[in-house]
């Protein structure tokens, strides 16, 4: 499995990058675009939108199916990446490079509640099983 | 457990990733879905489509048992060799299979029928003829693997693979097939592309297999074949159609023959029926994928996606659904995407036929 160990990650299948300027950004991982297969679009989240940790905020839809997109922690969208409305296939050529939105967390602590990629491993073998 | 075709171990060779169809294991893909359409809509791809059941209808009866049990006529074909496509009706005229029935000799014809209601078909049939005591056997075989190899290329790479195919195929037009010792060719498909359908023993299947690819046929899995029969506008049966629709609510009027006085299983409820939805073609003026089980608003009152992904060969979302029988080519309606309404233009099927793109483009918004 390709799992960066920079990353953390969360159990529904999203990826933790934390940038230089504070903020972080979000995509999913290299096993979620493998199983969805072709993506074929994107729905980011709105600029500016404050997410709780979990909530549903935006949607990867591949050639068979829509897969819902959920903040790995609190905070308000800073950025999305524009890039993939018309590039959505980048994702499973580069799930970690195409990051789908930036957060500024809220709450710097729950940074600490993500999976790092070892236990994320764990999480995707055990549903595998 | 997961039933298996003749091909699974070649399948898992190349990597393909197996899903539960319909209690069948098969592949969705081999890497890239999109790929693989493309691959059919510009050379050549081989499908394994042996979960598919052929039933070879055989006896002095088989015709008189045949006008009676399908909505199409099988006196339309009048030589050993044509093809009909045809739906199995039940008394309220509700649709409980498509198939495709050939006329392979004298007293004698194969018609092939969905995975999902193969079981279901037999019984109905077993029943038909037993009340009407025609004089024909049925007889399922699950001995032959099924292949569909399409494509505008697909017919000579079968001919470079498979050279003994060549003079016995080499002269049909579309929908006719020909029997070449123990292999049965049919130049019918499910992808609005030229090819070949074959019927072979189950021992040959994997010999026959690896030489189309040797061919330089890409093997294709049930995920590009949805995607190309989408833009083929082709209906695909327990999605677009089930028992609780007509054929004129499926865009398959065309398929029903009540010329004559022939009877036929369903047609007295069809004399009677005012069809008050159709299935018609949507293409997304948006950027989103259109799904099945979407609310369509029109003019005219609802309706309901039945089919619906992104089509490779536009580039853009794509649907089939049944919305009010008012509603007409050219119109605009709205679909109902995560509680959005987005735009679409209807059309009609097909969307692609033979590579060509046949629905003029829908100008973008935002």
């Amino acid at each position: 499995m390709n799992l960066p160990a920079d990353l953390k990650y969360s159990k529904t299948h999203e990826w933790v990058r934390a940038e230089a300027d504070g903020t972080l950004s979000v995509g999913i991982t290299d096993h979620a675009q493998e199983m969805l297969g072709d993506i074929v679009f994107v729905e980011p989240p709105e600029v500016g939108r404050k997410l709780a940790a979990g909530a549903e905020c935006a949607v990867v839809e591949s050639v068979k199916a829509a897969a819902d997109i959920y903040a790995p922690v609190s905070g308000e969208v800073v950025a999305v990446n524009a890039a993939l409305a018309d590039a959505p296939q980048s994702i499973n050529q580069d799930a970690y490079g195409a990051w789908i939105f930036r957060l500024k967390p809220g709450n710097a602590e729950e940074i600490g509640s993500l999976l790092d990629a070892a236990a994320y491993a764990r999480v995707v073998e055990a549903a595998e099983k | 457990m997961l039933r298996q075709t003749p091909l699974n171990a070649a399948h898992r060779g190349l990597g393909a990733r197996l899903v539960d169809f319909g209690g069948w294991e098969m592949p969705l893909h081999y890497g890239s879905q999109i790929e693989e359409h493309h691959r059919v809509r510009r050379g050549a791809g081989v499908f394994d489509v042996s979960h598919m059941l052929a039933l070879d209808i055989a006896g002095r009866g088989a015709r008189a048992f045949l006008r009676y049990a399908l909505a199409n006529d099988v006196e339309r074909l009048k030589f050993p060799g044509r093809a009909l496509y045809a739906c199995l009706l039940n008394e309220a005229g509700g649709i409980l299979d498509d198939l495709i029935v050939y006329f392979t000799g004298e007293g004698r014809y194969r018609a092939v029928v969905n995975a999902g209601t193969a079981d279901k078909d037999l019984a109905w049939l077993e029943s038909l003829r037993s009340r009407r005591s025609d004089a024909a056997a049925i007889e399922p075989r699950r001995d032959l693997c099924l292949l569909a190899v399409q494509g505008p290329d697909a017919r000579a790479r079968v001919w470079q693979a498979l050279p003994e195919l060549r003079a016995a195929s080499e002269g049909l037009a579309p929908f006719h097939a020909a029997e070449c010792g123990e292999v049965f060719v049919a130049r019918t498909g499910y992808t609005g592309e030229d090819g070949f359908e074959l019927a072979l023993p189950a021992a040959r299947a994997e010999a026959v297999w690896h030489a189309l690819l040797r061919a330089g046929v890409s093997p294709c899995g049930l995920g590009a074949r949805d995607t190309l029969r989408l833009e083929a506008g082709m209906n695909l049966y327990g999605q677009d159609m089930d028992e609780t629709v007509t054929p004129a609510e499926s865009n398959l009027a065309w398929t029903v023959d009540l010329s004559g006085a022939r009877e036929f299983a369903g047609r007295q409820a069809l004399e009677k029926e005012r069809p008050q939805r159709r299935l018609v073609g949507l293409v997304l003026a948006e950027r989103g994928v259109l799904r099945a089980h979407q609310r369509v608003a029109t003019a005219y009152g609802d309706g309901l996606t039945t089919s619906g992904s992104f089509a490779p060969t536009l580039g853009r979302s794509i649907a089939l659904a049944r919305v009010p029988a008012q509603a007409s080519a050219g119109d605009t309606v709205q679909v109902e995407i995560r509680e959005r309404l987005l735009r679409a233009r209807v059309v009609r099927p097909p969307f692609v036929r033979n590579g060509r793109i046949l629905v003029e483009p829908v100008e973008e918004s935002k």
